[in-house]
């Protein structure tokens, strides 16, 4: 039988605030344990939550980002339950009444010319407060409560269940965690738990318009990991189908180390959450004055600013959709475009993409730690763009340049004597000297073998110390060997 | 309407609230009569009435996000049940 | 001394014919000798109190003493009191020592107010009778036979008894109002928000407030000046210009309008609490008030939706008491679940978890429309029912409790004729209205309360109103037999 995969995510962004969203508590990762839990978030008796503005702004950021509704009035609600690291015994969240529904995300699966668009719809989005956190190492065959974490600020994004492949699950996934660094409210750090995703894997006979019963696989923390916990599970599901039994709705852990996944024992018994308003909290009222007034600081999205990069800078789609990764990563483009002149975007953006990525990817480094200026890296664009170096010595002097062996690429090049020799008296001696020294090459070229006149070039560039204009010496080369 | 016993185990067990079998036969018996005076609610239509949750019919205040709170865990655990090492400890924790 | 108002005892203070010392020494003195008997404090801390009184003495000698400075006071032991136990009159807090001060503290201390002890109340506030409390049940300074009503029942039986001339209450469904009537006092519940709840620990949220416990108007009002403010910590709490409570004690009534339900002087109203009634209201018609017949149709709701959102809150709020971070651990248990479960039920009494099994009930799946959503709307009936009354009358007046104290035991084991207690008190929490209860005359030898009940925010008009009436009449000043 032919099975179709039904993937919808629950993703957990914490928002990028410095306190706490009921308590002004710092938010801070890595603190000792339970330093930054303050009264509010270890729930002592008496004490009140007051909600943090910055998440809210947040919230209306991300809804206006994905074209949802903000909803004029929400309402918090607390989720019932008993764990020890959820202090107050509930969560608050929002339930009936979030404060962004509706919306989209549009993704691209797969790889340069190959990838295809799709667009997932989203659910809603609402704000809730993240628990602390256990740790199981032994004391004394106890765990240990670390209630730093309790009371950071989330957004939880909730798509529809779109996607029909894990790959289309990373993609969405890859698309949502650059949305919400592109808007800022949200670091990504996955490691640090800061972006994380509760995936909702089914399967059903393709064809078939019911839904099969879904299991949710908890808290995934890499793009990996979701990728290799919903083919487990996506295996695991049509396994037992196959051998003619039923899936049960549970919740599951996803293991990196076995690559497999198993129901959680602490949600076998059925939850009855017990969600009401919360009375500490009135309705959140959003104005019409407060989204104005975030939409007007929203960035160019990433969708409209590739769109530009190909409309403006004749840039292909893969080319804009690279460059449009971060929104730093833009910034960085546009501001060396400026520099360079319109016309040499395209050559800008191969140095951004190819020699810039591959050096920051070797030094471990993120586009804003470059050692290299937008405006330093158009200087260089700019000079082998008008002939002064050839492309080979561009890349010399794109290295000295991220060495900080010079201020621009003008320096460089005067200190180094790189200029492109472009004089045709000084490259035809250069020439007639290679041809005058490699008989065995001449005799080979005019054997038919393109290859040796190749190597004739390589004498010439040599000899020249590399500085001789590539194209006049293909061209007299091949004048002179014809002729 | 009536709880039996079931139920008062079921919302115990919710509640996280240990009982014995006596006190679940009494309390199934005393919630009766309570819930005899709650259902008078039932006999009302409140059709297109809007719930009210809060005493007050106003917007929720925001604070800005600022850091006011500072390090307490010495007094905070000073008053705890049983810690080691700056941590809350409980029985082990099963996932 | 001990019979004085606040004002007096102020202006003695300021006359230098006592100091807040000796004073305190006074008061001490009599708790220490009649506390025994009446149960009314739960602690008492005679050091911290002279160390206060102190203090007082010498803010006064520094010329900055307020109205209030230097004279005794006592808390509810449910508002957090750093460095003294809070225990909510809960095993579960048997042993807590704040570690913070509730803002109604820190307010009255900010007044110089000396604070003597915490008294004794239903444990966590739910009760009519004080009989609930894990430190014993109080007695009713008029007949130590009787209950003093709750759950501010250990503030009553302590200012009735002349062991401090004043306290403060909260009042969740009229637990000032009605121990106030039962004790022959002065009670106030503002308007929900004008008192801050932080550091007060929650019973229902959206219905708790705290207020004044006096002899007098004049009294309540000096304390509401005290305790009312703004405070950020609470989000529920009034950002409203700071308000002389006490403006309006000299106004006459000529020409007052005072509401007088039909349905409070109905059928379970006591002949001699409506005989004394009648006879308050014809004084404020000598005074100058008019009477006018209005009608709060839906108050024969008031109890059974009180008796769902209240416990459906308080499901809630207790759930933080898990013996994790504070409060009463079992000393045997075996796995995470049985330590939950085992510390609440040793932690909590009776009243407390027959309440947390009511609102865990009708919050669960398949109830909450039927009972929670159900209740909350009959809660708008009423507040819309107060609001039509308000259009024909400035206040509204009738009895606080149906009838006089009642025999300790007589209803604890009947807890619906105990919440019944309640029938006219808790409309006024349901709609978040200010009330009172004024001492007006006797029924068998013991005092009937006339409870006030005004418009949002008209708490100065009530307590001008109740002043004026205490102005001709002498209910206030009569003291228990035997002091």
């Amino acid at each position: 039988m032919q099975w179709e995969v039904v993937i919808g995510l629950e993703t957990h962004a914490q928002l990028a605030t410095e306190s706490k969203i009921f308590s002004g508590a710092a938010t801070a990762f890595g603190a000792a344990p339970n330093v930054q839990a303050c009264g509010v978030d270890i729930a002592l008796p008496g004490v009140l939550p007051v909600l943090n503005r910055k998440a809210v702004d947040c919230a209306i950021r991300f809804g206006l980002a994905v074209g949802g509704d903000i909803a004029p009035r929400s309402v918090f609600a607390r989720k019932n339950y008993f764990y020890p690291d959820l202090p107050k015994g509930y969560q608050i969240s929002q339930y009936e009444a979030p404060v962004v529904s509706g919306g989209s995300l549009s993704i691209r699966i797969g790889q340069g010319s190959d990838a295809q668009e799709k667009t997932v719809r989203l659910t809603r989005a609402h704000l809730e407060e993240d628990a602390g956190k256990s740790l199981h190492e032994d004391f004394q065959g106890k765990s240990g409560i670390d209630l730093n974490r309790a009371g950071t600020p989330l957004l939880e994004i909730v798509s529809e269940p779109d996607m029909r492949s894990s790959a289309e699950a990373v993609a969405y996934a890859r698309a949502l965690h650059a949305l919400v660094r592109w808007i800022g409210i949200c670091d990504g750090n996955m490691q640090e738990g800061s972006f994380r995703c509760d995936a909702n894997v089914s399967v059903r006979p393709k064809g078939a318009s019911e839904f099969g019963t879904r299991r949710e696989i908890k808290n995934l923390n890499s793009f990996r990991f979701l990728q290799q916990a919903i083919d487990y599970e996506v295996q695991w599901q049509i396994g037992v189908l196959e051998d003619g039994g039923k899936i049960q709705q549970a919740t599951v852990l996803f293991n990196p180390d076995t690559g497999e996944t198993r129901a959680m024992r602490s949600k076998e018994d059925a939850h009855d959450y017990r969600y009401f308003p919360d009375p500490d909290l009135l309705p959140l009222v959003i104005a019409p004055a407060w989204k104005d007034q975030v939409q007007a600081a929203m960035p160019e999205l990433p969708d409209a600013m590739r769109e530009r990069f190909g409309r403006d800078y004749g840039l292909s789609a893969y080319d804009a959709a690279t460059l449009t990764a971060t929104l730093d990563l833009a910034r960085y483009f546009e501001s060396c475009v400026a520099a360079a002149g319109r016309e040499l975007a395209k050559p800008c953006a191969n140095w951004v993409m190819v020699d810039l990525a591959a050096r920051l990817n070797r030094a471990e480094l993120d586009i804003a730690q470059s050692p290299i200026s937008a405006v330093q890296l158009a200087g260089l664009v700019r000079r082998v763009g008008d002939g002064t170096i050839s492309n080979a010595i561009g890349k010399k002097v794109f290295d000295a340049l991220c060495n900080g062996e010079g201020a621009d690429a003008d320096a460089i090049i005067e200190a180094q004597g790189l200029r492109q020799v472009n004089d045709a008296g000084a490259i035809e001696a250069l020439v007639d000297a290679a041809i005058a020294g490699n008989p065995k090459s001449v005799e080979e070229f005019r054997a038919g073998k393109e290859k040796a006149f190749q190597a004739l070039v390589g004498q010439v560039m040599k000899a020249s110390k590399g500085k001789a204009n590539p194209q006049q010496v293909n061209e007299l080369l091949r004048k002179k060997l014809q002729g | 309407m009536s709880l039996n016993l079931e139920q008062v185990f079921r919302t115990a067990r919710l509640a996280r609230l240990a009982v014995s079998n006596a006190e679940a036969e009494r309390t199934a018996a005393q919630l009766n009569d309570i819930f005899a005076l709650i259902e008078q609610m039932q006999a009302v239509n409140t059709r297109g009435v809007e719930p009210m949750s809060h005493a007050v019919d106003l917007a929720q205040r925001l604070r800005d996000d600022q850091v006011t709170e500072t390090d307490h865990r010495a007094d905070f655990q000073a008053i705890a049940p049983e810690t080691e090492a700056g941590l809350y400890l409980v029985p082990k924790v099963i996932e | 001394m001990i019979n004085l108002s606040l004002s007096e005892l102020g202006a003695a203070l300021a006359a230098g014919k006592i100091s807040s010392v000796e004073l305190t020494q006074l008061f001490l003195a009599r708790i220490a000798r009649e506390n025994p008997r009446l149960n009314a404090f739960i602690s008492v801390d005679e050091e911290r109190a002279l160390g206060a009184s102190r203090a007082a003495d010498k803010r006064r000698a520094q010329g900055n003493a307020g109205p209030l400075t230097g004279i005794p006071l006592a808390h509810k032991d449910i508002f957090c009191t750093q460095g003294w136990r809070t225990t909510c009159a809960s095993r579960m807090l048997e042993n807590f020592v704040s570690p913070y001060d509730a803002h109604v503290v820190e307010q009255l201390a900010a007044a110089g107010m000396v604070l003597v002890g915490k008294t004794n109340m239903d444990e966590f506030a739910m009760g009519s009778s004080n009989e609930t409390s894990y430190f014993g049940i109080v007695k009713n300074p008029w007949d130590d036979k009787l209950v003093p009503g709750g759950s501010s029942g250990g503030s009553a039986a302590a200012i009735a008894a002349r062991l401090v001339p004043a306290a403060t209450g909260t009042d969740t469904g009229g637990s000032i109002r009605q121990p106030a009537a039962l004790c022959g006092l002065t009670g106030l519940k503002p308007t929900y928000g004008i008192c801050s709840r932080y550091g007060m620990i929650a019973f229902a949220s959206s219905l708790d407030q705290a207020g004044p416990m006096a002899k007098s108007a004049e009294d309540c009002a000096l304390m509401l000046n005290a305790m009312a403010g703004f405070d950020t910590r609470d989000s529920t709490s009034l950002d409203r210009p700071v308000e002389n409570y006490a403006r309006l004690l000299g106004e006459p009534l000529a020409g007052l309008r005072i509401g007088l339900p039909r349905e409070y002087f109905a059928e379970g109203l006591d002949a001699g609490v409506h005989a004394a009634v009648d006879a308050a209201l014809e004084q404020f018609r000598k005074l100058g008030a008019v009477t006018v017949d209005v009608s709060l149709p839906n108050s024969g709701l008031a109890v059974p939706a009180y008796y769902v959102i209240a416990p459906a809150e308080a499901s809630s709020n207790l759930s933080r008491f898990d013996g994790v971070r504070y409060g009463h651990r079992a000393a045997e248990y075996g796995d995470l679940n049985d330590m939950y479960c085992r510390s609440r039920a040793e932690g909590f009494g009776p009243e407390v978890k027959r309440r947390i099994l009511i609102g865990t009930y009708v919050l669960s799946h398949g109830y909450y429309d039927a009972y929670y959503v159900q209740a909350q709307k009959i809660r708008r009936l009423i507040a819309d029912d107060f609001k039509a009354a308000f259009q024909h009358c400035d206040l509204i007046m009738g009895p606080t409790a149906p009838d006089v104290a009642f025999p300790l035991g007589a209803k604890s084991s009947d807890p619906v004729q105990m919440y019944l207690n309640d029938i006219y008190t808790i409309a006024a929490n349901l709609a978040g209205l200010p009330g009172m209860s004024i001492p007006c005359g006797f029924a068998r030898n013991l005092p009937v309360g006339l409870q006030i009940v005004g418009p949002w925010f008209d708490e100065a008009r009530m307590l001008g109103t109740a002043h004026q009436y205490q102005l001709h009449t002498d209910w206030h000043r009569s003291m228990p037999p035997g002091l």
